[in-house]
């Protein structure tokens, strides 16, 4: 998502500084910015988290209400997650329909907790086929400095991991409000999305705003807690060769999880 | 991946796959390079049950012009489906899913067109898919390079796709639509050979770090198979005598 337009002698510093081994802003090459993340930042939600990665900031809030069921999934609960970029966000961004960028930002986040089947939809059943629990994780950007899907993707995941479900039952065929009877919502996995600049030669983990706007090619590799790969999308203008994409896997395992721990210390401590 | 349940044997204890292929065999696949009149360059493709039909008109002036960039030309992919191509109608409009798949294949095309060649120009390279039998991305992506390459575009290799993906634990080439839903996961490879360059790379499923290499290995096999057929359509319709010397 180049939002920005960089200049050439900046372009050419960062590049100058990575064939000497160094980043624009002093970080390894596989270390990402700070992560904070702050829980229940939004408590009239069933569970929303607030994190800032560098200085990209997002928002997710989860909303928890009984939906009807996909027509071929009657045995399955509903998840769904969104993104949108926020006027706020960026003197770029304006207001209106989301452009493919955003599309793109928002379906890979999505797929990326979605595969990892992070919520265990098979436990979000009122009744088959007629009435079922949807979980909408809805992601705003709020502050843009590079590397959103990363900012997004953390924001849902601690935001799902400590939502709280409210419990339903079917009266006359209408859903209804079992008071007191809230439940952790069932999660089976903590899935880290961990996304990758190309610039050169030079593959960097979690590249601020200026590394995006002048990298070749990006790529966002999203890890269980068992170590799998569960999802990836490949972005960019350029290519990258077949030891590099195996390259690529291995750093996402590796700073997944250190950021896994993050998110779930996070957690722990909001109790 | 729905990761749905089904009755449907996807691997048998024969190594045999649900449509009768082995581990490693692609479906059919059938290109021609060529086929519409007023298209610059055009292509179409069927690869198993997909029918699949690109055009592609350019280097052209741009429209709207704030588009046009001065250092080099801009290349627009629309991916689209028709609303008969798959069991339950379409709407026609473009979905999320189609504008993600049309920025997809464009940035896997970029690398390869020498747009630099052409400032203030536009490319535009419309995909069709009548047809839709899982893959659609794969075959959409390998016809539209042989599409530019027939529009003249200059090239610095074509791009050529296959998806690599596991079923029933084992890692299979070439997914089909009831793999795709039924499996537990697909990877859809987008690869130059001559340039060792992967330019679309997607996956959703799970898999172990051993697992990954090997499924994209798979792909870039199965890539290298889809390019030999693209550089065939090509001689095909440039050299009457089929390409022989």
């Amino acid at each position: 998502m180049s939002i920005n337009v960089i200049d050439d002698l900046k372009r050419a510093k960062i590049v100058e500084l990575l064939d000497q081994g160094q980043r624009i802003d002093g970080r390894a090459f596989d270390e990402p910015r700070k992560l904070t993340v702050e829980i229940d930042a939004i408590p009239k939600a069933n569970g929303s988290a607030r994190v800032r990665l560098g200085d990209s900031e997002a928002v997710c809030g989860v909303k928890i209400q009984p939906d009807r069921p996909f027509p071929d999934m009657g045995d399955k609960g509903i998840f769904i997650c969104t993104a949108e970029l926020l006027p706020l966000s960026h003197p770029s961004v304006e207001t209106g329909p989301p452009g493919p960028d955003v599309i793109e930002l928002a379906r890979v986040v999505d797929r990326g907790i979605r595969e990892s089947h992070m919520v265990d939809v098979s436990q979000l059943v009122i009744e088959k086929d007629k009435s079922v629990v949807g979980v909408f994780a809805d992601i705003v950007v709020v502050d843009y400095d590079g590397n959103l899907f990363d900012a997004c993707s953390y924001a849902a995941t601690a935001a799902i991991l400590k939502s709280k479900t409210p419990k339903w039952e079917l009266k006359d065929d209408v859903p209804t409000l079992v008071e007191g009877a809230e439940f952790d919502l069932p999660t089976t996995t903590i899935p880290v999305s961990v996304t990758m600049a190309k610039i050169g030669n030079h593959i960097l983990v979690d590249p601020n705003g200026d590394e995006w706007d002048c990298m070749d090619a990006r790529i966002t590799i999203t890890s269980d807690s068992d170590g799998n790969i569960v999802a990836l999308q490949k972005g960019g203008d350029s290519g990258f060769t077949i030891d590099e994409i195996v390259k690529c896997g291995e750093l996402s395992i590796k700073a997944g999880a250190q950021i896994r721990e993050t998110l779930k210390q996070a957690g722990e401590s909001s109790q | 991946m729905g990761g749905r349940e089904s009755t449907l044997v996807l691997l048998d204890e024969n190594g045999v796959r649900c449509d009768g292929r082995k581990v490693d065999e692609p479906r059919r696949i059938m290109i021609k390079a060529g086929g519409l009149k007023n298209a610059d360059g055009s292509a179409y493709i069927e690869f198993g049950d997909n029918k699949i039909l690109v055009g592609v008109y350019g280097p052209r002036d741009v429209h709207p012009k704030h588009m046009a960039d001065t250092d080099t030309g801009i290349l627009r992919v629309r991916y689209h489906m028709e609303p008969f191509s798959v069991g339950e109608r379409k709407n026609p409009a473009p979905s999320r899913r189609e504008i993600e798949i049309s920025k997809v294949i464009k940035e896997a095309l970029l690398p390869a067109v020498m747009l630099e060649k052409f400032p203030r120009t536009a490319v535009d390279v419309f995909i069709e898919v009548l047809q839709a039998d899982g893959g659609t991305r794969c075959a959409a992506l390998s016809a539209a390079s042989v599409a530019l390459a027939d529009a003249g575009i200059p090239m610095r290799d074509l791009v050529a796709a296959c998806a690599s993906g596991k079923v029933a634990d084992t890692i299979i080439l070439d997914v089909n639509n009831e793999e795709d839903q039924a499996g537990q996961a697909d990877m859809p490879i987008g690869y130059m050979p001559n340039l060792d360059q992967i330019t679309l790379l997607q996956l959703d499923g799970i898999l172990s770090p051993e697992e990954f290499k090997k499924c994209v290995e798979t792909g870039v096999n199965g890539c290298k198979l889809v390019y030999d057929l693209q550089k065939k359509a090509l001689t095909e319709k440039y050299f009457q005598n089929g390409g022989e010397q």
